[in-house]
């Protein structure tokens, strides 16, 4: 099993799409650590800049559709080769929600009220974020403050996340 | 209780529900496949030793993205695909020469049917949904799983019934309905729902027509975009199916096996009228950023792009021919015309469409997707505009810092001839071609 704990980046924004996740010029790219420099190349927002919040970036906290757009897995890749195993959002698109289980990782989806909990947490020095797959729970700290959240996801999707994906699930068991 | 399209879909491919939960492992009728998604799920397969496919009938791929190739990234991934689909004996294999964009070459070659389940590592997958089968785009995982073991997971899907109504006015065409769909349910108003499409407007669209609505389902979130099959389906897929039926009337006796029941439970369901539709295009960077052509008839454009999978078809080009005839394009405009398939490129020179769209001062390219991925074959320069007929406004979509203008191919005709965003009742000539 991946690991799903590290430094949060927070992106205050919806409809984040693959594109702005990974452009579509490195399509041609066929290993998947060349998406690494990458991520989030396009995604124009006030006070953001990837070369410089990227470091050490473990979780993505966003706002609705996360993912939308082409249904390129290379946004996972590009995540998973900068060391992010997880995003956590209100919803994400149904494409890119389906590639992150099935690469082992998590699209975690909470409450609007949970996620505004994040992003004012966020607020403080070096927020840092935890997930325990196996109980459902999430733990998120910054400055002194910290913050218990639970989420919910399928026994299926548990176990593409215990197990390594969808491949090795499927020629086992179809 | 009465079922929609798409769970008597669902029924009839239900391979198991891991966990009794509400994932659906469905048995797939075909794996489409294309050079910029499929080479990744190759050589992942053969790294875990699974170099297999699961039937190389059901298999079907292209080489549609960058064609020909634009250099030696691009050279790989058509060389990769090329030499898996041989040692596979893939026989629908589709290379230069042959090729065409995906969404528009498989459905002409007769690969779709009612009721069939299809994926394809391409987000406009949903395009086939037109002829009644659920068709979902998938991340390269899937598409892997999907050419190993022939089975995809799905959610059960909702349905979204969309009811068109009303008579379109001159100038307006399907993509103009599309975009005041996605307008008024937004980017992702239909996501993990399955689009229905009915009622009378979509009962008299030709299979292009239905294409271009069916296309463009994705950009407001849905899994799939379903027209219901009827005699129109079943006229266009006649020369593929004549020998498994006795007539006509016994193949739609068959598919409307496909067909909504009356008493269908839908968890939304939306009317549109659209006599007063005005032709649409866009004006930001998502699909639901939709205005009237005529309060955007200041914009200068840089390129017109008339092609891809939503609006790149005959009826495409002829509609946009007809505005075009006889005339030139605006000076400061740079006009690529794409027919999406050779037949379609064939059918357009015998009719005289190409010859129009060159006289008007048109490039004309090999069928491919070119640019509106903004890879190959006009791609913009930063700070440049596009009116395009294709289906993403998405910010850098056609190069990076241009912005693209969504709409329908007479639009964008006579948005070349303008030089500025306009209707094309403006320009069209009514003499037939
Ligand atoms: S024409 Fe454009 S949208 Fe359609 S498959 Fe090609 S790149 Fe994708």
């Amino acid at each position: 099993m991946k690991t799903f704990e590290g430094n949060i980046l927070c992106l205050d924004r919806a409809d984040i799409n693959t594109d702005e996740i990974v452009p579509a010029k490195y399509l041609t790219e066929i290993d998947k650590k060349a998406m690494k420099p990458h991520l989030l190349e396009d995604l124009k927002m006030d006070g953001f800049d990837p070369d410089r919040d990227l470091e050490g970036v473990a979780v993505v906290v966003a706002r609705e559709n996360f993912g939308c757009g082409s249904s390129r897995e290379h946004a996972p890749w590009a995540l998973e080769v900068n060391g992010i195993n997880v995003v956590i959002a209100p919803s994400f698109a149904r494409i890119f929600r389906q590639n992150m289980f099935n690469c082992g990782m998590l699209a975690i989806e909470l409450p609007e009220t949970d996620i505004q909990a994040l992003f004012d947490l966020c607020g403080g020095e070096r927020p840092r974020l935890a997930v325990d797959v196996e109980t459902g729970n999430i733990t998120a700290s910054a400055g002194g403050s910290t913050l218990d959240l639970a989420f919910q996801i399928s026994e299926f999707d548990k176990t593409l996340v215990q197990t390594g994906g969808w491949v090795e699930y499927a020629d086992k068991n179809y | 209780m009465g079922k929609t399209i798409a769970e008597k879909i669902f029924d009839t491919h239900l391979v198991d529900a891991p966990f009794g939960g509400d994932v659906c492992v469905l048995r797939l009728d075909r794996v489409f496949c294309h050079e910029i998604t499929t080479p990744t799920a190759i050589q992942d397969l053969v790294a875990r030793g699974k170099d297999r496919v699961f039937d190389p009938d059901k298999i079907k791929a292209v080489i549609d993205h960058v064609t020909p190739a634009k250099d030696s990234k691009t050279a790989m991934q058509g060389k990769i695909l090329r030499e898996w689909a041989r040692r596979h004996n893939i026989r629908d294999f589709f290379d230069i020469g042959d090729n065409g964009v995906c969404h528009a070459i498989f459905p002409e070659k007769g690969f779709v049917r009612p009721g069939f389940t299809i994926i394809m590592g391409d987000s406009h997958t949903c395009t086939h949904g037109a002829f009644g089968a659920f068709a979902a785009g998938v991340g390269t995982t899937d598409l892997e799983v999907g050419i190993l073991k022939g089975v995809c997971t799905f959610k059960r899907p909702d349905t979204f019934r969309i009811e068109i109504t009303g008579e379109l006015q001159p100038g307006v065409y399907a993509k103009d309905i599309i975009l005041e769909v996605i307008r008024q349910i937004s980017v992702n108003g239909a996501t993990n729902m399955v689009i229905e499409f009915a009622g009378p407007v979509v009962d008299q669209m030709n299979m292009d027509q239905r294409m271009t609505l069916s296309n463009m389902a994705v950009e407001a979130g849905a899994t799939s975009g379903i027209c219901q099959p009827d005699m129109t389906t079943v006229e266009y897929l006649w020369p593929f199916i004549k020998d498994e039926y006795d007539s006509p009337e016994a193949a739609l006796e068959a598919y409307s096996e496909f067909c909504s029941d009356p008493d269908a439970v839908y968890a939304r369901t939306k009317t549109i009228d659209v006599s007063g539709l005005e032709p649409l295009t866009t004006f930001g960077y998502k699909p639901d950023n939709v205005r009237p052509v005529a309060e955007m008839a200041d914009t200068a454009v840089d390129q017109v792009y008339i092609g891809s999978c939503t609006n790149g078809r005959l009826e495409d080009l002829r509609v946009a021919a007809q505005v075009l005839k006889g005339q030139k394009i605006a000076g400061t405009v740079r006009g690529i015309v794409s027919p999406a398939t050779p037949d379609i490129f064939s059918a357009a020179l015998e009719e005289g469409l190409i010859k129009i769209f060159m006289d008007a001062g048109f490039c004309v390219t090999n069928p491919t997707c070119g640019a509106c991925l903004g890879m190959s074959n006009g791609v913009l320069a930063e700070g440049e505009v596009a009116a395009a007929t294709t289906n993403r406004n998405f910010n850098g979509r056609m190069g990076k810092g241009g912005m693209v203008h969504l709409m329908s191919p007479a639009t964008a005709a006579a948005t070349a001839l303008n030089g500025c965003i306009a209707n094309s009742e403006l320009f069209t000539s009514r003499e037939a071609i």
